[in-house]
């Protein structure tokens, strides 16, 4: 746990930074009030709308950690969203509107599992496809409308609030730890582990590394389905054309932002979903601090190339240096003060 | 002397690769340069071609001293290479792969004709009359090889050095190869030929130096030279020497006795003939035979790394399934593979989490190895086989090459398998970690557990082996038992299977 | 005589492009008039010349994520400089070009010095682009400049009414002059080496650092150029412009039966990829009755068709070579 915490430190002090700062411009930005029936404020709003990049970086987290990536998420959002609205104003019921919606998640994860994993296409040409076909998909689905519907249970999902708190956040909450849970509790996390980092030798230590791999996409798949569900509720309605556009980007820009390697490996949702958070205090921060929201994708370009600097395998060995000169003084230090 | 390297060499860290090492190689002249793996053949070669920078000594080429400090500069000054994994372009034409670099050039743009021209040209002397204008994928390695010295013969001229060039080839293609090679040695140029194939090198070469641990044992016309000195020199034995210790048969009881498995048949086109293979309970079996010879190929089928063309394996019950290392391992039976890096460990993960790998994906997913087994596991073997680590937690990838090799040994006794395969275990470990990873081979079996080790070393193989299996020529051609294991008979058998 | 079998990939593209235009001929002859011709050329000549650039960065192994954005903001740079100064058109584009083809060129050293992705290397560019975009105007700003218009209205009248604009031209140029680089230059010869794999490339001496910086600034180049094509046939800048027409790109170049890893294909199959989803879009809008989402579904099929034909290709010529 300790050990977790550590490892997440870097993204927490960045998101403090990033909050005092916007509080600095924008003192209002931390007050959070209660009108009686919700909490109210720009924090609240960060933690609201950050859900559907945080649901998506949650599924993009574990296929990066297998060195994989899924460009198809914020398509498979508008499937999800245009098969959710589909059905509910077809008059399925809600379970079955939510049901019929993640199995189109899960389906176009097999989808893009099965083009990894068994036929061996790389993972970015892979859910390349998906992501070009799939919107054309979702629009077929809503035959090219904006296909809005009036079910207030269906659109609670999106706006509704439990104890004051708004669902959506509730929802990624909640998706982010029991799947964090579910690594840390079962040994997924491991064999996903191992899988990113060496197939080859996982599969000749026993590791299903196929299955692993496909349940990997089909995570990604089904929490994207999640974020479309969230994103369709909140505006009441499916559009196959602009939900989720571009939003994979950031799903995969949270999960590097959170500390995850692109070359795959060691991985942390906790990370990810800071990186999410990071992401979403931009985009409002810089609104509320009166800013143009133009500067929005400077200061993203900005971060990304924080992290490949951080990343690269070039300065890797300069990075160890100067850690193990740090750590060295702080012995040093820590000698000079027991000698004295 | 066209070439001459005096006392080279070359460490990386924690191992020196190259010490004091002397070669030189006349214009007109075939030399062989052999050793086992890790002997160092292969860090000489990058030291001539300007991959590696030398530590210490000189190479002269034509009576100049020279450092190149990239394969481009060698090969301007004259040192050519065509390497084992051909270094060509195969998405590019036969064409474009002899002239790259050098194209021949109109107004600026590449001359498709004259390079054309220029290509077949170049192939000509060679007597290969191909279409330049398809890719280089499109053609037989063996063709490749060709295309691949012709480059190298037009751009540098005066040092040819050939690295396991026949590897891939069938009998007539080598053929083809020789004839040029004789050739190219009649016009002056001086070659270095490197190979594990013995035949091939009494067939070609004028003289052989051997290498092994990174210093020169040896250099001899190959006209003095017969099979079983140049192999005890490669192999590190002298077969004057004494009888030595032999593994004591009597330490298993009785009842850890008796037939274990049963393989029949197990073969693959390409990579081994069939074989058949009894293993007994508690019982080490050696599998003996340069590198090359189909030894590892033998441990892939019988783990399910490749399936098997044919064949069928069984136990006591019946027959079992290994066609995948999954069922394999679901039949008992663990693997420790021979390229520890890339292979066996999972380098960014935990000494911990490397030794119960295996054990966890067995029970599966949803019965995670609790922690406090998971340190008990690791805590038994970090002690048993004295791995020596900071920490349990620490990433294996920063253990030295013993100790992984330990963790992974640990990995697969954590698993308590019936019959373990060991491929080259003790490869590019120190002398203290080697004696205690054949103490431990000894000591497993007693349980009744079946080993089956791989290994160039004939001493290792001597000492805990009931059985060595020779192989040679992607053949199981003979079996030594009991007594009648001893390094001269492995090396003589492996010389000549008449003979053994 | 024998086909050889590298060409099997442009071949399908063509052929597939020949027999879409045939089939679609069947239902409205008119779709062969010079006047569609014609359109079929202009409305996509931006989308050629970016990908001519994108067809070189696949080629050697790497992806440009940059080029939409990089579009845009050629497209608000123009129009703002045009507006703001009085610089002559002609001078502003070609500090327009030098400042992509640099900016290209420094994601080519990233990518190269860092030894990271270009996927994640030119994310980053492409959120700098657009953002640099955004900072200089928020609004869709109209071109007014005599220059462009006259380039805007420069056509030849074919037989037939048909319109050949000199945009189209310019791309049909600019196709043929990326298929000379890529196919009869030293530095083509390089790109396609570091497609076939970097290790061999650098056996064979090819400068890799300058070879990276060079595709990527080439790349830029074409998308300062399609930028400028861009706002000559909207007649604006607009920085919300070519949103994901990166990805338009690369799946033109696919398409186009270049092998998205690198290594193999031709640019003049890059122009069929283009023409091919083109024709997709000119037969909707002669349809009618079909939507235009069958035109993202019917590409990310041929994507996949494509994808798959080069994995069984390559199989398929690795068994050959095994039997030789």
């Amino acid at each position: 746990m300790r050990r977790s915490l550590q490892r997440i430190t870097p993204q927490l002090l960045t998101l403090a930074a990033l909050v005092a700062l916007v509080t600095l411009f924008f003192p209002n930005f931390i007050s959070i009030s209660y009108d009686g029936t919700r909490f109210v404020g720009p924090i609240v709003d960060v933690l609201k709308r950050s859900a559907p990049v945080a649901l998506l970086a949650v599924g993009m987290t574990l296929v990066i950690a297998t060195r994989g990536i899924d460009l198809s998420v914020g398509t498979v959002m508008a499937i999800a969203g245009a098969v959710a609205a589909y059905a509910i104003t077809s008059g399925f019921g809600l379970p079955a509107t939510l049901a019929l919606a993640l199995l189109a998640g899960l389906a176009a994860g097999l989808w893009n599992g099965c083009l990894v994993a068994l036929i061996g296409i790389q993972p970015i040409v892979a859910t390349l496809i998906l992501m070009t076909a799939g919107r054309g998909i979702a629009q077929l689905i809503t035959e090219g409308r904006i296909l809005t519907f009036s079910n207030n249970d269906f659109a609670f999902i999106g706006s509704g609030t439990v104890y004051g708190i708004p669902f959506p956040t509730i929802l990624w909450l909640a998706t982010a730890i029991l799947v964090a849970a579910l690594m840390r509790r079962t040994a997924l996390g491991l064999l996903i582990e191992a899988t990113g980092i060496n197939r080859a030798a996982s599969a000749l230590a026993g590791v299903n590394a196929t299955v692993i791999l496909i349940a990997v996409y089909m995570a990604s798949g089904f929490c994207a389905a999640l974020a479309g569900i969230v994103a369709t509720a909140d505006i009441r309605g499916a559009d196959a054309n602009n939900a989720g556009l571009w939003l994979e980007l950031d799903a995969i820009l949270a999960v590097v932002i959170g500390g995850n390697s692109l070359l795959g490996g060691r991985f942390s949702i906790a990370g990810a979903m800071i990186g999410a958070l990071i992401i979403q205090t931009i985009n409002t921060g810089i609104v509320l601090a009166g800013f143009p929201s133009e500067y929005n994708l400077v200061i993203k370009a900005g971060l990304v190339l924080v992290i490949l600097v951080m990343q690269s395998p070039n300065l890797s060995a300069d990075w160890f240096y100067l850690k193990t000169l740090i750590s060295e003084q702080r012995t040093a230090r820590a000698e000079r003060k027991e000698a004295s | 002397m066209l070439l001459s390297i005096t006392s080279l060499s070359k460490s990386f860290v924690g191992t020196k690769a190259l010490q004091g090492v002397d070669f030189e190689l006349a214009a007109g002249e075939v030399h062989a340069l052999l050793g086992e793996n890790g002997a160092g053949k292969s860090t000489l070669i990058k030291c001539m071609t300007g991959a590696y920078k030398r530590d210490a000594g000189e190479i002269r080429l034509d009576g100049v001293s020279i450092d190149p400090s990239s394969t481009a500069e060698a090969q301007a000054l004259g040192i050519g290479t065509v390497y084992q994994e051909v270094n060509l372009l195969p998405n590019l034409t036969v064409a474009q792969n002899l002239t790259f670099g050098r194209e021949p050039r109109r107004f600026g743009f590449v001359d498709a004709r004259a390079q054309r021209t220029q290509a077949r040209a170049m192939l000509e002397p060679y007597g290969l009359d191909i279409d330049v204008d398809r890719d280089l994928g499109a053609y037989s390695v063996a063709i490749r090889q060709i295309i691949a010295i012709a480059r190298a013969v037009a751009l540098s001229g005066k040092v040819l050095i050939l690295d396991e060039p026949t590897a891939s080839l069938d009998a007539a293609e080598v053929r083809m190869l020789f004839t040029i090679v004789r050739k190219l040695r009649a016009e002056g140029l001086g070659i270095i030929f490197v190979s594990h194939f013995l035949d091939q090198v009494f067939a070609i070469c004028d003289r052989v130096t051997v290498l092994r641990n990174g210093r020169k044992i040896v250099t001899e016309k190959t006209a003095d030279l017969d099979r079983v000195r140049l192999i005890s020199h490669m192999l590190g034995r002298d077969l004057e020497e004494a009888a030595h210790e032999h593994r004591k048969h009597t330490e298993a009881g009785d009842d850890q006795r008796g037939p274990l498995l049963t393989f029949e048949a197990i073969g693959r086109a390409g990579m081994i003939e069939p074989f058949d293979l009894a293993v007994g309970k508690g019982e080490v079996i050696g599998l003996a035979g340069l590198l090359g010879s189909g030894r590892t190929e033998s441990a892939e089928l019988l783990f399910g790394v490749r399936t098997s063309d044919s064949g069928s394996a069984s136990d006591q019950h019946g027959r079992i399934a290994h066609g995948s290392p999954r069922e394999a391992i679901a039949a008992g039976f663990g693997f420790a593979p021979e390229d520890r890096k890339v292979d066996g460990i999972i380098a960014e993960l935990s000494v911990r989490e490397n030794i119960i790998l295996a054990l966890q994906a067995k029970r599966g997913w949803m019965s995670k190895i609790s922690r406090q087994e998971q340190d008990a596991l690791a805590e038994r073997y970090i002690g048993r086989l004295d791995i020596r680590t900071s920490s349990a937690d620490k990433p294996i990838g920063e253990l030295s090459g013993g100790n992984q090799q330990k963790v992974v040994l640990a990995r697969w006794l954590a698993m308590n398998p019936r019959f373990l395969i060991l491929d080259e275990p003790t490869r590019g470990i120190d002398v203290g970690a080697h004696a205690e990873i054949v103490r431990l081979i000894q000591e497993i079996t007693k349980t009744g557990m079946a080993v089956l080790v791989i290994s160039s070393e004939l001493e290792e193989l001597v000492a805990v082996c009931d059985r060595v299996i020779v192989v040679r020529d992607r053949r199981h051609v003979t079996e030594l038992a009991g007594a009648d294991i001893s390094t001269d008979a492995i090396v003589r058998a492996i010389a000549q299977p008449e003979a053994a | 005589m024998t086909i050889n079998p590298r060409l099997y990939p442009l071949l399908t593209t063509i052929g597939i492009f020949i027999v879409g235009y045939f089939l679609c001929y069947l239902q409205f002859p008119n779709i062969l008039s010079t006047r569609v011709v014609g359109n079929l050329l202009t409305d996509n000549a931006y989308l050629g010349i970016v990908a001519v650039g994108m067809t070189i960065v696949i080629l050697s192994g790497g992806i440009d994520l940059s080029v939409g954005s990089v579009i845009a903001f050629s497209g608000v740079f123009i129009a703002v400089m045009l507006r703001d100064t009085d610089l002559p058109a002609p001078l502003i584009i070609v500090m327009l070009l030098v400042i992509t083809s640099a900016f290209g060129a420094a994601m080519g050293w990233l990518i190269h010095a860092l030894a990271m992705p270009a996927f994640i290397v030119t994310l980053a560019g492409m959120f700098l682009a657009r953002g640099a975009a955004y900072m200089l105007t928020i609004d869709s700003i109209a071109i007014t400049d005599p220059f462009f218009a006259a380039i805007q209205n420069a056509y030849w009248l074919m037989p037939g009414r048909g319109r050949l604009t000199l945009i189209g031209v310019l791309m049909v140029v600019v196709v043929l002059a990326g298929a000379l680089l890529a196919h009869r230059t030293r530095f083509g010869a390089s790109v396609f080496a570091l497609g076939g794999g970097e290790q061999t490339a650098r056996l064979m001496g090819v400068n890799v650092g300058r070879t990276t910086v060079l595709i990527y600034a080439f790349s830029g180049l074409m998308a300062g150029l399609s930028g400028v094509v861009f706002s000559v046939y909207t007649g604006s800048g607009y920085p919300l412009a070519t949103v994901g027409t990166e990805l338009t790109a690369i799946a033109a170049v696919v398409i186009g039966g270049t092998i998205l890893t690198g290594g193999a294909g031709y640019v003049i199959g890059t122009l069929f990829g283009v023409l091919t989803m083109g024709l997709i879009q000119t037969y909707l809008v002669f349809d009618g009755s079909l939507s235009s989402w069958w035109t993202k579904i019917v590409i990310g099929m041929l994507l996949l068709l494509f994808i798959l034909l080069q994995k069984g290709l390559l199989r398929l010529t690795a068994f050959g070579a095994a039997r030789a």
